[in-house]
């Protein structure tokens, strides 16, 4: 998995067999990159053919050589007697302890463990009993919360377990109208504090926001929800079928794809406003809109001349000028959000949809897939991979599952990250490249599918709603 | 041919693939230890099977036109052709027929008998069979259920936006029928099954309805009077995870514009 080393971001791969009778598990190797690659692929064809009763999987680790950093957190101290203090200090404990265990860069004392006392100020801060086994950590959050005054307001305190002398690492004080929502922000905003300061620089994500299609009925809308599935509400309501969010990187602005009675059409919505606001409307089908990550361009699907073609136009529209030229489907561009230069996007100008990837201008295409029908790229925050869906043995009749891979861009090497769990689609990086959103329906339909979150090696796998949610779309920030 | 034929023709194939399997997997068990060119036709070793291939170009020809039949064979003394009579043992013949027709060639040779089939689609135009009343004034587009009745809806194989033969056949008899039908106007929904990306099958949905609205509009139907709407897979006409089903949703859908 991932650690970041100067905003890099190095993927390690294990190679597992699972054999399925006797659950016996054999980690061949557990050493770094993409080295060891080859070798794996080579011992997963020969397996794979010698006996049916193996399975292999590849599976990508956290941490590149150092550990991750072991860290506890007490519950807040209770600072008021006022009666919404203690449900709103049981949300905050809740969401804090929650997105540090989800950066995935930390090794969380589990609740168990830790001491039971709730250390609100420094002062009272026993750091011999926080350093002590069981807990052995080697940072401790904690602090006090409490409704004051008609405000919500927390102290919260990072302290390093090992440096005795100057123990403090981070002290933040925050002040809002008393709400469960304000709770639920409020740790949001700690633990990304607490996330920049150890996480290598990079900036947390517990403030960003997932954009999604809520299937209702016959019509699909577009909802938001926090990072972590809290907080899920409607954003339109235009009665017919939208797909296809996309957020803009200053979160201002939502693209995406509505059918009207001439078919599907980019249309966006303002945020800071509140209602729809004006993109050129224009003939044929109109699909998957994407951001540059300038904020001033989106690349999308348009039929105008009579063929699926990306397309790049500004954000009302105008200025369209067309970047593909080739018959057959092509659909689904991203930019690389490193550079601005680059789109990967599908095309099945050969057959079956395969990932490839350009400059802006058109020239340079390359093939990234080999076979198989691979769909929904989204390019990592660093440019240096792709994660999709692919369906490696699709045709018909053909047995094998659409799951989540993610390939390097310089390589074409690739890993998956799902496995047999059913359908899998429209993965989505998170801006700290650490996290891939996605959809999956267990069994297989298409009204099922719900929205999920893992770490980028495919761990720590979590749902995020029920079924009904499909194409998710992290924020930029 | 309908979705219906289709389905019995794939049946008769599989059942066909089937047998064969059947007869290699005996022929296997047989086989053991047993010089497999001694099997096969009893007469006499010296003798080669014939072998006999017939195409047809085109292979779909509107009522009128004629298509050139081309054979091959080898090892073959006696050729003919159903309907046709006695040929040569290679040759070519220009034909016209009046209705599909399939044209079945045997070749006898002294190591046997084989045979190949071509099968030759004629476009039949539809002779309007709506009521006077009902059809051509202006502005009358005439009802959904009429419409129904002569235009038929183009099929698509897995992951293609081709025209088969018979959607080759619907839109030329769609065509016929907007023909002498000036007022109606037409929404071609291109549709695909719910296998695989949405974005992706809203995309083939629209290639779909492309090759549907081109084949109409080289058979002489005005551009203005057609309306292309890809629904991808986000409409089916049905949803079971099945190919009678998934087949049902890969299409080029005609609908009046009203």
């Amino acid at each position: 998995m991932i650690t970041p080393v100067n905003g890099a971001i190095d993927l390690k791969v294990t190679h597992c067999i699972y054999h399925k009778r006797g659950m016996s598990r054999t980690v061949l190797n557990s050493t770094p990159i993409f080295a060891r690659f080859t070798l794996a692929v080579a011992t997963l064809l020969i397996l794979s053919t010698s006996t049916a009763q193996a399975q292999d999987w590849f599976k990508t680790e956290t941490s590149s050589g150092a550990a991750n950093i072991r860290i506890a957190v007490a519950d807040f101290k209770a600072s008021s007697s006022d009666t919404q203090t203690v449900p709103f200090k049981g949300t905050f404990d809740t969401t804090l302890y929650s997105d540090l265990a989800n950066a995935g860069i930390f090794d969380i004392v589990s609740k168990s463990l830790a001491p039971q006392s709730s250390p609100g100020t420094p002062a009272e801060m026993n750091l011999q009993q926080w350093s002590a086994p069981p807990a052995s950590a080697a940072m401790v959050a904690f602090g006090s919360l409490g409704v004051q005054g008609g405000r919500l307001v927390a102290n919260g305190f990072l302290f390093d377990v090992k440096n005795t002398q100057y123990p403090q690492v981070l002290a933040k004080q925050y002040s809002e109208d008393p709400s469960e929502d304000s709770a639920r922000q409020i740790a949001h905003r700690f633990a990304d504090e607490i996330i920049f300061r150890l996480g290598g620089g990079i900036p947390g994500i517990a403030e960003t926001k997932i954009y999604y299609v809520k299937i209702a009925g016959g019509n699909k809308e577009i909802w938001e929800m926090d990072y972590d599935g809290a907080n899920q509400h409607a954003i339109t309501s235009l009665g017919t079928v939208t797909l296809s969010p996309r957020i803009s990187p200053d979160n201002s602005r939502l693209a995406f794809s509505s059918l009207g009675k001439d078919g599907f059409q980019i249309r966006t919505y303002s945020l800071l406003l509140g209602r729809m606001v004006n993109f050129a409307g224009v003939g044929g089908t109109n699909l998957s809109p994407a951001w540059a990550p300038n904020g001033k361009d989106i690349a999308y699907s348009s039929s105008r001349s009579g063929d699926p073609e990306i397309w790049i136009s500004d954000i009302n529209g105008a200025l369209a000028r067309r970047i593909t030229t080739f018959k057959g489907p092509d659909v689904s561009p991203v930019f690389n959000p490193r550079t601005g230069s680059q789109i990967a996007w599908i095309s099945g100008r050969t057959g079956l949809p395969q990932l490839y990837i350009m400059d802006v201008d058109g020239s340079g295409v390359t093939r990234m897939t080999d076979g198989g029908y691979a769909t929904s790229p989204s390019w990592s925050p660093n440019g240096q991979f792709i994660t999709f869906a692919w369906n490696r043995k699709y045709g018909p009749g053909a047995p094998g599952g659409q799951d989540i891979y993610v390939m390097e861009v310089a390589t074409k090497k690739w890993i998956q990250l799902t496995h047999d769990g059913g359908r899998c689609d429209f993965p989505s990086w998170s801006p700290d490249g650490r996290h891939i959103t996605y959809a999956n329906t267990a069994d297989g339909r298409a009204d099922h599918m719900r929205i999920w979150t893992m770490l980028a090696d495919g761990t720590q796998k979590r749902a995020l709603t029920g079924t009904g949610g499909d194409m998710p779309n992290w924020s930029w920030k | 041919m309908s979705p219906n034929s289709m389905r019995l023709s794939k049946v008769f194939a599989m059942t066909v693939a089937v047998l064969a399997l059947g007869a290699v997997t005996g022929c296997h068990k047989k086989s053991s230890g047993i010089d497999p060119n001694s099997l096969g036709p009893t007469n006499g070793p010296t003798s080669a099977a014939p072998s006999a291939t017939i195409t047809a170009d085109p292979l779909a020809i509107d009522l009128g036109q004629s298509v050139v039949l081309n054979w091959r064979t080898v090892d073959a003394t006696v050729v003919t052709i159903d309907g046709i009579g006695q040929v040569n043992a290679n040759g070519t013949q220009t034909v016209s027929p009046s209705n599909s027709t399939n044209f079945h060639l045997t070749a006898k040779g002294d190591g046997g008998t084989v045979e190949a089939n071509v099968r030759v689609t004629v476009r039949v135009p539809v002779a309007p069979t709506v009521p006077a009343s009902s059809g051509n004034l202006p502005g009358d587009m005439g009802s959904d259920a009429e419409f129904h009745k002569n235009v038929q809806d183009a099929f698509f194989d897995y992951d293609s936006y081709e025209l088969r033969p018979d959607a080759q056949a619907a839109t030329s008899q769609a065509a016929a029928y907007f023909a002498s039908h000036p007022a109606i106007k037409v929404v071609i929904g291109g549709y695909a099954d719910e296998r695989g990306s949405a974005e992706y099958n809203l995309a083939l949905g629209e290639n779909r309805a492309n090759a549907a609205r081109t084949a109409l509009t080289s058979a002489g139907v005005a551009p203005t009077r057609l309306r292309v709407i890809s629904y991808g897979k986000e409409k089916q006409f049905c949803t079971e995870e099945n190919e009678t089903c998934w087949q049902e949703n890969r299409r080029a859908q005609f609908t009046l514009d009203r």
